[in-house]
């Protein structure tokens, strides 16, 4: 294995001034602690947004006084539009998957801990770190907009499928500025990520410390690595999109909108384009934006895992292959969406098996972490309990896969609840589980304090219990033939099952405000926690060897020598059962072992 | 707290097998001759699927019970096998079900996709627009007026923007808000979009097939059942989506007759 080079100069000079230190700053903790925030600020937003959609879908009458603060057109009254509800369907979704899926698990503590993880003193470019940061969060403003324009935000869900997002104001209210905010805003999303994807690539290849070899990087080290790839790769496709849905919509061309359509009563003045296109584009990059949400949570789970088992896993560097693997047949997948979308029928079998695949990679990676348990002396607490209830998220949301991975099972599952139900558990819950572990883990070292123990527990068991009760029903909700993006149900066949849904909005209302334990957890701990020491966890990887919270050089200055594989747990060391990377002690296996 | 998650792992096991095993949430009839082989293939997913599931739960409930808060000193032990039983299971296991689900569902979806309809499939022209369904019948003529978008004229119920004027083809053309069948006659039904996406959807038939603008798709079926059933559209079509629905009648092949009599002297 190649050795890892050494860094020569600082990266850039101590931070002066306020502006310098908390706002544009260089320094890569702060830009991860400016994207936590960002992800928290969206992802309080996008929880509030499905409270009021599930509200709605039950209660559609129900008056909610703040709502039409927000929109009179929206919401007069009080009460919720149909299209008022499509358009917070739009946001929710937006939001939750670009600003808390991507940003939270990757950007916020890839940003903060792959630099110290491999022992350097910031990222390769941290100048272009700061323009990541602030491009995202440029591209916030503009989707945020959308809520305070007059038409409000676009109607046509998270994948804005052409040619209802194409036309402009003839396709519904939104669409005419709302869905242009939207196109700006995720066209420099793209920028932004693109941005960071490669300083994280550039990091991870040249920034290493002495004796930091590829695979003594730790596991979540290696997640955030393989999901920079993948970033890089699926970023660069939607971003041309987003740029000919734009043209589109400003332009005149016809990318996306055949000849001959009459919307509106108007015979639109387009002709040639493909609607397909924009969906094979968008999920060319909408499915391996699935595992950049969820690779990170492996990686992070994975590394917390080993250090609350207090033993190594059954092989890291299976998990390491597992996770490539992943990301490589994330790309083979994209048309497992489009099965019912008018695609050769043959292509959908072609789409098909990759996608059964890759149940392989990801039945190894359960099976590696369960069969770790195995034998293993678990300490709970709050970052134990999500990493385990990770895997039993996993696990759930990735068993329906196996459903509509099948083309003939997809006939009759597709937009409905079912699938609903299959992404939330697999990519949303799951890898913001991987984001609560990281956090209670990680927040002693990222401000020096410990967090409520006690508010932590009390939050998982409201997360873990609550999630299921979303979750579950809205697979069998899906099997009946339940579909989505319905803002309320006048079937017949559904009047007997409108009592589920209600008992999902309770559920919804009762776990989202467990939520704000968690914030209270964080705000108040920033403050007036117990203080950390340096390593509270007695784990190995390089950030617990250095103080709570780092300096602005990470190291002080020096430069790490690393001599262990990561995770050196299970042995007689002088500090306990464990031996951090860069002590030059021998590792001596413990005895019975 | 650790066996506290055990317990609550194997409850959350139990209570999400329940309603499944105790059939509380059942596909409606299958009113199509293609559909039984979708279902087979729903159920064995689903045993397949269930028992991974549950399988899973119950495990990691086990070795949370058993390895949690050990005392202090207790020897690590290793799972016997290690990483190599977990890939060589992952492969075995999985890989099987891959292979049989994919061959088997294989058979499913040609079924829908591979099979033609045979030459004397009743044709009939479904157009989707924001947000009704129309449908279209040839006529005594078996063929269909051209479709002319400026032509379209909604107050007057032209929806197919039909030149009955200029056109033979068109003067015989039926228009109903209605997809009226007969009974266990094959059916071709040929998709045009109006104006943007939207899908076309009857739980009871198997059947969800987009209607894409600019694409000329086609699906065809079978109804075995005579009654009425829901025809909704499942693409996000813009405000009024939800609402977005017409009826699938399936008739005796007499009555059918009787209704396109009665359709066509209107």
């Amino acid at each position: 294995m190649q050795e890892g080079s050494v860094q020569e100069a600082h990266v850039h000079a101590p931070p002066e001034g306020f502006l310098r230190k908390y706002v544009f700053s260089l320094d890569h903790k702060v830009i991860g602690k400016q994207y936590y925030a960002l992800a928290l600020v969206a992802v309080f937003t996008g929880m509030i947004l499905s409270w009021l959609m599930r509200l709605h879908m039950v209660w559609p009458n129900a008056k909610i006084p703040l709502l039409e603060m927000l929109s009179k057109n929206g919401a007069p009254g009080g009460v919720m539009t149909p299209e008022y509800y499509l358009s917070l369907l739009t946001m929710h979704g937006t939001l939750m998957v670009f600003f808390v899926l991507t940003n939270a698990p990757f950007a916020a503590f890839g940003n903060y801990f792959l630099p110290i993880q491999i022992g350097a003193e910031d990222m390769a470019f941290p100048r272009f770190n700061m323009m990541s940061f602030w491009t995202t969060f440029a591209a916030w403003v503009v989707l945020m907009l959308a809520f305070f324009i007059p038409d409000g935000p676009p109607i046509a869900g998270w994948t804005e499928y052409t040619p209802l997002s194409a036309v402009g104001k003839d396709a519904g209210p939104g669409m005419a500025w709302g869905a242009s905010l939207w196109g700006i805003s995720i066209a420099i999303f793209c920028v932004a990520s693109l941005l960071g994807a490669l300083n994280f690539i550039a990091t991870t290849l040249d920034l290493r410390a002495r004796g930091m070899t590829l695979m003594r990087m730790p596991l979540c080290t290696w997640a955030w690595f393989v999901t920079s790839c993948i970033a890089l790769l699926a970023f660069a496709v939607l971003f041309p999109a987003c740029i000919l849905l734009i043209l589109d919509r400003h332009a005149g061309t016809s990318f996306f909108i055949p000849s001959g359509l009459v919307i509106s009563d108007r015979v639109q003045p387009h002709a040639g384009g493909s609607p397909l296109l924009w969906q094979h584009l968008f999920w060319f990059f909408g499915h391996p934006e699935v595992y950049i949400a969820i690779l990170p949570s492996m990686g992070i789970v994975s590394h917390i895992l080993i250090n609350s088992m207090r033993k190594p896993l059954l092989s890291a560097k299976v998990v390491i292959y597992s996770m490539m693997s992943i990301g490589f047949l994330s790309y083979m997948v994209w048309g497992h969406h489009m099965f019912v979308s008018g695609m050769n029928p043959m292509s959908s079998l072609a789409f098909s098996f990759p996608t059964l695949t890759i149940t392989i990679p990801a039945t190894i990676l359960t099976l590696i972490w369960l069969g770790s348990l195995y034998g293993s002396n678990i300490q709970i607490n709050s970052a134990s309990l999500f990493a385990l209830g990770f895997i039993s998220m996993f696990v759930a949301g990735g068993v329906s896969g196996f459903f509509l991975a099948q083309p003939s099972i997809d006939i009759y599952l597709h937009a409905t609840y079912f699938v609903v139900g299959h992404f939330h558990l697999v990519m949303g819950v799951a890898s913001l589980f991987g984001v609560f572990a990281g956090t209670y883990f990680w927040f002693p070292k990222m401000t020096g304090r410990m967090m409520s123990e006690t508010l932590g527990k009390l939050h998982f068991w409201i997360t873990f219990i609550g999630a299921y009760c979303i979750f579950m029903p809205f697979h069998y909700l899906g099997l009946i033939g339940n579909v989505r993006r319905y803002q309320s149900f006048v079937d017949d066949f559904m009047a007997p099952y409108m009592g589920w849904h209600k008992f999902v909005t309770i559920a919804a209302l009762i776990t989202g405000a467990g939520q704000f334990i968690f914030l209270f957890n964080l705000i108040y701990s920033r403050f007036k926690g117990k203080p950390a020491p340096e390593n509270p966890w007695n784990a190995t990887s390089l950030e617990w060897s250095i103080p709570s919270p780092p300096p602005w050089n990470n190291f002080g200055g020096r430069h790490p020598v690393v001599y262990h594989d990561p995770y050196q747990y299970g042995v007689n060391g002088s500090k306990g059962d464990f031996v951090m990377q860069d002590s030059p002690e021998q590792v001596v296996p413990a005895s019975g072992d | 707290m650790g066996k506290l998650l055990a317990i609550v792992l194997v409850l959350i096991a139990v209570l999400s097998a329940y309603p499944i095993v105790t059939h509380m949430f059942v596909l409606p009839e299958d009113i199509s001759t293609h559909g039984h082989a979708i279902d087979d293939q729903l159920n064995d997913t689903m045993l397949e699927a269930g028992l991974s599931f549950i399988g899973a739960q119950i495990v990691l409930a086990i070795f949370v019970w058993g390895f949690s808060n050990r005392k202090a000193g207790s020897p690590l032990k290793n799972f016997p096998g290690g990483a190599k039983v977990a890939v060589i299971a992952a492969f075995v296991l999985v890989g099987s079900e891959v292979l049989a689900l994919g061959v088997m569902g294989q058979q499913a979806w040609a079924q829908v996709y591979f099979t033609p309809p045979k030459p004397d499939a009743l044709q009939i022209q479904a157009q989707a627009e924001q947000f009704a369904f129309y449908f279209r019948y040839p006529g005594p003529d078996g063929k269909f007026g051209a479709i002319h978008p400026d032509k379209i004229d909604e107050g007057n119920q032209n929806y197919f923007g039909l030149d009955p004027a200029n056109e033979v083809e068109a003067r015989d053309d039926i228009v109903s808000g209605e997809l009226v069948v007969p009974v266990n006659r094959e059916v071709q039904l040929l998709m045009h979009a109006k104006d943007v996406g939207h899908s076309f959807y009857v739980r009871e038939l198997r059947i969800q097939q987009d209607f894409v603008p600019g694409l000329d798709l086609s699906v065809h079926f079978t109804a075995t059942k005579i009654g009425k059933y829901e025809i909704v559209c499942t693409q996000l079509c813009g405000l009024g989506h939800y609402n977005m629905k017409a009826y699938l009648n399936v008739m005796s092949q007499e009555n059918y007759e009787k209704w396109l009599k009665e359709q066509a002297s209107q």
